[in-house]
């Protein structure tokens, strides 16, 4: 993984420096609290209800021990001795006070951690494939661009005050694990004819208020001109995007306002003009040098040892289970890519304890090269570990809740945090969340279920991505009590869609028993083969509508 | 109509209540009710001015019922959750269980 | 106060802003909106004066592009902090379009922005402080090290890494 040279620490130390003063300038009232908080937004910094929240880049999801064992040590000394893993691989601390914030950065700096620009009107945490590197089906790793799209985009002159938000994406796989086309700027790895790697950009997807499929710019970008195409991109959005109304301030919405036609032909114009004149060049020496930090780790020269495991699995049917759902195929012969579940029945989306860091921190050292990931739903993945270690592994999971064997299944819910701690948000999602996980437990009917994702979202803003959940669930608050609408057929990958409104809101107490009616309508209908998505997709909405309503007039809701 | 002032400090971020002698108190039970609208509006612009003197950010007027054992309960979820903590525990698995606090 | 800082001085301002008067003086130093500028262009010129043009946040520098050789100074316009637009136009005029003379950051100037406008081309500042030298100073100073290119020619990140490793090699 990269390692920060002298540049990349005197900058972080710069930027530590300077925040720290900009504290001291509030707490003495020498600027607004209207003047700070977009600074304090930059460092990541938010007013919630019961506290100041931390959200701490983990860059592209790749984590080391080191960096996991401050991430405890952070939970422990400054915060209620937890962490919290987002839907965009970062990790949050809800319990923070302001006075502390620029001693926590300086602690994290010195494992190479910031939180530089993971919020605010700027480009954030460039997100990426949680396999990357490791998947069996990738063309090439998509954290060498990552990493250089991080240091391009770190505190860029030009566009550290864009209409709103900025999120970025890359996939180095066909299957796309990332999200591409939810993001501002997806980037899609894939050869031209020429056989040469290069990009798809996307550009203008999003979740939120108004939710929007990204579509492609450009077929096919060479590596060397790829920051020179974001600057064009981020300087057509800078210019032209809406800066009259926060909730239509993103590019998604300029790009749907001019069509994509108009948005590329100005991107072009601009990227053509800028060749003659300025621009961010990427030199193949960059690029190699950059790669180099994303070499494979030393792996043993070793066998695939499916008849060993299958025995295993023979004789330990918790193992067996585990082995099926949360361990994936690995590129390298007699590895795996190991999946550590934060989802334990009726748990908290996302938590850990500083203990369960600790402890993961342990066996990462031990067992994957001292390497970790996080991946979207709000999981972590060991991606190193030896076939044959898996057992062992397991084992030392299970002994800390960490090997819910329910990867990708309906119970392996992903929500924000919602308003139990946040202060955008209508209702509670983390209920919703621990109440469907608590009532589907039984793992053998889970993986006859098969393949679902429920993803909750407390508000419209839907950190929770419950827009792209097979199964989404949204918020809201009608007339001061919570209710919770249901979207069906949403889907984040290579075949992107948004999900579709089932009906009126239901109470939270009756969600799971929708979700229930939902999942057995769906097992009468399938077709073999047919995930939940494909019936979904294959028999549209109706059958769904009166399971969870009733034939004919819909459930009256108060 | 009965109501209180809720703020968070602004340098630890935690939530407080204006309380007798405005001073800010950080249980719901120590602060001040105001009984009527007048009441109500003078202590918001304490709070402003306190405000302004960088003590604490966005102090806001609340509606609170007093239950059977005298104790303020904000009559929005959301500001019950400010007064008494998120319903749901920290942490993963095993620990994941009701959350803080005096929720009904 | 509000003080001029150019060029990393605290200077008099020569010019007066006109863009919100109905009528143009006939003589001295004056900076015009864009409006004005396109309405009295020939007049302008004729005068023979030190001119200078205003853009608000939502005026392109495209429109002035072809006549950048007529002004002394531009000022761009930040209305709110928040309000970025500013950034960009100003690397087009210094690395788009070639303008050489004074580009200057008015409006809702914060002290934490002039490090990124120092950057995008501005050399020229107001700036709301008691001590706006010993501010602009400071704030300037708040970074040594830069990952991305721009018109100002400081090495990035990228081309000290480079000349480091030639030299270690030669």
């Amino acid at each position: 993984m990269y390692r920060y040279d002298e540049f990349d620490h005197r900058l972080v130390a710069e930027r530590i420096a300077q925040f720290r003063r900009q504290v001291k300038r509030r707490l003495a009232g020498e600027i607004t609290e209207d003047q700070f908080k977009p600074l304090r937004l930059k460092n990541g910094v938010y007013l919630q209800l019961h506290a100041y929240m931390l959200r701490v880049n983990v860059p592209y999801g790749t984590l080391s021990s080191r960096q996991l064992r401050k991430f405890a040590h952070v939970a422990r000394t400054y915060d209620r001795g937890f962490g919290h893993f987002t839907t965009r691989q970062n990790i949050q601390y809800h319990w923070i006070r302001l006075e502390q914030v620029p001693d926590i950065l300086e602690e994290l700096a010195s494992v190479e951690i910031t939180t530089i620009q993971s919020s605010g009107n700027c480009v954030r945490n460039i997100t990426s494939d949680q396999y990357a590197g490791v998947a069996r089906d990738e063309l090439a790793d998509p954290r060498v661009y990552c990493e250089l799209l991080r240091q391009y985009s770190v505190l860029h002159p030009e566009f550290s005050y864009l209409p709103r938000k900025f999120k970025i994406a890359v996939t180095g796989s066909p299957n796309d694990r990332a999200a591409v086309a939810v993001h501002d700027i997806g980037l899609r790895m894939h050869r031209n004819a020429a056989g040469e790697i290069g990009f798809e950009v996307l550009v203008g997807g999003g979740l939120g208020r108004t939710p929007y499929i990204a579509h492609t710019i450009r077929d096919w970008v060479a590596p060397e001109d790829l920051l020179a195409y974001v600057e064009s991109i981020l300087r057509i959005y800078n210019i032209y995007g809406r800066r009259d109304n926060i909730h239509k301030a993103r590019i998604k919405i300029i790009v749907n306002q001019l069509g994509i036609d108009r948005y590329r032909e100005l991107v072009e114009e601009d990227f053509a003009a800028s060749k003659i004149t300025s621009r961010p060049e990427l030199p193949q020496e960059e690029i190699d040098r950059i790669a180099a930090y994303f070499a494979p780790p030393p792996y043993e020269p070793l066998e695939d040892i499916e008849d060993e495991l299958d025995a295993l699995a023979a004789s330990d049917a918790r193992f067996a289970r585990w082995l099926r759902h949360n361990v994936a195929p690995h590129k390298q012969p007699g590895y795996a890519i190991v999946n550590v579940t934060l989802k334990a029945p009726g748990a908290v989306p996302g938590d850990i304890t500083a203990e369960q860091m600790d402890a993961l921190a342990d066996i990462a050292d031990e067992y994957s090269f001292g390497e970790l990931r996080v991946n979207h739903r709000q999981n972590l993945v060991l991606p190193y570990v030896r076939q044959r270690d898996l057992h062992t592994v397991w084992k030392k999971l299970d002994a800390l809740v960490l090997a819910t064997p329910n990867l990708n299944l309906l119970s392996d819910v992903i929500s924000c945090p919602g308003l139990d701690y946040c202060a955008l948000a209508n209702a509670r999602s983390i209920p919703v969340a621990q109440d469907i996980s608590a009532r589907f437990v039984d793992v053998d009917r889970l993986a006859a279920i098969g393949p679902l994702t429920i993803n909750v979202s407390g508000c419209m803003n839907a950190c929770g991505h419950h827009h792209v959940g097979n199964i989404g669930i949204l918020g809201v608050d009608k007339r001061g009590k919570e209710f919770f609408q249901l979207t069906l057929g949403g889907s984040s990958d290579q075949n992107a869609s948004l999900g579709d409104r089932l009906g009126p809101g239901l109470a939270q107490e009756d969600v799971p028993d929708a979700i229930e009616a939902i999942v057995d309508r769906y097992l009468e209908l399938r077709e073999e083969g047919e995930r939940f998505l494909d019936t979904y997709r294959r028999v549209g909405i109706e059958p769904f509508k009166e399971a969870v309503y009733g034939t004919g007039e819909e459930r009256a809701i108060a | 109509m009965k109501q209180m002032v809720i703020a968070n400090h602004l340098a630890g971020g935690f939530v407080v209540f204006l309380g007798p002698d405005d001073r800010w108190c950080r249980w719901i039970g120590d602060g001040r009710v105001l009984e009527d609208p007048a009441e109500a509006e003078a202590a918001l612009a304490t709070a402003k001015r306190q405000e302004a003197e960088n003590i604490v950010v966005e102090p806001t007027l609340i509606e609170v019922t007093i239950d059977d054992t005298g104790l303020p309960r904000p009559v929005e979820i959301r500001e019950a959750i400010r007064a008494f903590g998120p319903t749901v525990g920290g942490g993963s698995g095993a620990s994941a269980s009701s959350g803080v606090g005096g929720h009904r | 106060m509000t003080g001029l800082v150019r060029n990393g001085e605290l200077v008099e301002d020569p010019f007066v802003d006109v863009s919100g008067a109905d009528t143009l003086p006939e003589r001295g130093a004056i900076i015009v909106s864009l409006e004005q500028w396109q309405a009295h262009r020939d007049a302008l010129v004729a005068r023979r004066e030190p001119l200078g043009v205003k853009l608000r946040s939502d005026q392109m520098p495209q429109a002035i592009a072809d006549d950048l050789e007529h002004f002394d100074v531009i000022a761009l316009e930040f209305p709110k902090f928040r309000d970025g637009r500013a950034y960009s136009y100003a690397r087009l005029l210094r690395e788009r379009y070639g303008y050489k003379k004074e580009l200057r950051a008015v409006g809702e100037v914060l002290l934490e922005q002039l490090h990124f406008m120092l950057r995008c081309g501005f050399d020229a500042f107001e700036i709301r402080d008691p001590d706006p030298l010993g501010a602009f100073r400071a704030a300037a100073a708040d970074y040594t090290v830069w990952y991305q290119p721009t018109g100002d020619g400081r090495p990035t990140a990228m081309q000290l890494r480079r000349q480091r490793l030639q030299q270690q090699q030669s």
